[in-house]
């Protein structure tokens, strides 16, 4: 993700931060990328809680974004991508894999339901 | 498909069921020196060579053919004919993607136009950084002038990630840098420059970079594809126009929940399918779009 992006996807709300290591208080989401799935493919996530989604890709470079809550990244194999996000608002969003990625590419993607603390 | 196209027959055809689109390209004053004409050139798009869905279509092998044989069949010949991406449908296959791009290569060939000149898609290119399709046919970004109009082609798929980058971009502002603020400038690309629905994936990820590149100009059009049907935006004074696909049609944007292609209508078989003709008229100076259907 480039950092212009991500300083506006940051300044948009949402997301706060990429980088470093899940805190006590963050409740911890790990999400695995293949072709052509997210597993698990629904989250469901409390306004306002901090959640730390945990992104890896089993096999190529995926892509990861809920263009809703103004997230965007790439999950490079063989390393983790971390992304903090504390949602602002209720609702189902989807999220999708913007990296093409093959012949099912177009349907890979889940959905974010954000429910009332 | 025996039947012969006649573009200005077309027009009023088209005019009465209200397909025409004419874009203003107001104010070429500027081109000094030079050549001014109108002429008219054909855009195909997401030809999707190997794809096999019979539920979406089951001429997918015939469709394509078909398309030549329509195109040459129009009265008056192109100048120059575009296809604006995913010539083929994607292949994890090394081997097979070449294999579907020569037998793209040769349908195409049988077109009666001496100048062809081609654009990526995703599914050409995003697998293999665009190596292959660049084997079959040169470089994926490009420049040329046609009777007083600059044409520029970009590339924002060889990226899987959908971006033009940043090397792309200077090599944009360094093509333009030499013309008037006033000519016209006729930008092809496979996915849409603006936000057109990213949550679709329909968007290129640095496009806004583009757009401000093109934006002194006062006079740009851009014919993209990637979405498989017709639809007309500006961003300010720049107008964006997608083109019809030649395998399924999906549907419009935000329209349904998901990305669906919609399905083979066997009461109207090729509907939502076609491609584009452009009179582009220097002088005037305005594009007439002409939406050309696929027949049995």
């Amino acid at each position: 993700m480039n950092r212009r992006r991500l300083l506006l996807a940051a300044a948009l709300g949402g997301l706060v931060g990429l980088a470093g290591l899940s805190r006590a208080e963050e409740r911890v989401i790990r999400i695995v990328a293949k072709k052509f799935e997210f597993n698990p493919s629904e989250i469901t996530l409390k306004k306002g809680e901090p959640v730390v989604l945990e992104l890896t890709s089993e096999d190529v470079t995926m892509g990861f974004a809920a263009s809703d809550l103004n997230v965007d990244v790439e999950i490079p194999p063989g390393k983790v991508t971390v992304v903090r996000l504390v949602p602002d608002k209720e609702g189902t969003f989807g999220f999708h894999c913007d990296v093409f990625c093959g012949d099912g590419h177009e349907d890979m993607g889940g959905r974010i339901v954000v429910v009332a603390a | 498909m025996a039947q012969a196209f006649d573009r200005r027959d077309f027009l009023k055809l088209a005019g009465l069921g209200g397909a025409v689109f004419a874009s203003g390209l107001a104010g070429c004053a500027g081109m000094a020196g030079a050549e001014r004409d109108e002429f008219y050139f054909v855009q195909l798009s997401d030809t999707h060579w190997g794809f096999k869905g019979p539920a979406l279509n089951p001429d997918a092998a015939g469709t394509l053919p078909k398309a030549v044989a329509a195109v040459n069949a129009l009265k008056e010949r192109p100048d120059f004919i575009v296809f604006t991406g995913d010539l083929t449908h994607t292949t994890d296959d090394p081997k097979e993607r070449r294999r579907r791009l020569a037998e793209f290569k040769d349908i195409v060939s049988k077109l009666d136009v001496r100048t062809v000149r081609f654009l990526p898609g995703e599914h050409d290119a995003s697998l293999d950084r665009g190596e292959a399709w660049k084997e079959f046919f040169g470089p994926s970004n490009y420049s040329f002038d046609h009777k007083g109009v600059h044409f520029v082609a970009l590339d924002n798929v060889s990226d899987p990630a959908a971006r033009l980058g940043e090397a792309q971009l200077g090599w944009l502002k360094a093509d333009l840098a030499r013309l008037d603020p006033a000519a016209p400038v006729v930008v092809l690309a496979h996915r849409p420059l603006f936000d057109l629905m990213p949550q679709w994936d329909w968007a290129t990820r640095d496009g806004k970079a583009a757009i401000d590149i093109l934006m002194p100009y006062r006079n740009v059009t851009v014919f993209y594809g990637h979405i498989h049907q017709e639809h007309h935006h500006m961003t300010a004074h720049i107008a964006h126009h997608s083109a019809k696909s030649l395998i399924f049609p999906l549907p419009a944007p935000g329209s349904q929940p998901k990305r669906v292609p919609i399905p083979w209508d066997a009461a109207q078989p090729y509907r939502g399918l076609g491609f584009r003709g452009i009179e582009a008229e220097v002088k005037k100076p305005a594009y007439d779009l002409v939406e050309f259907p696929v027949k049995a």
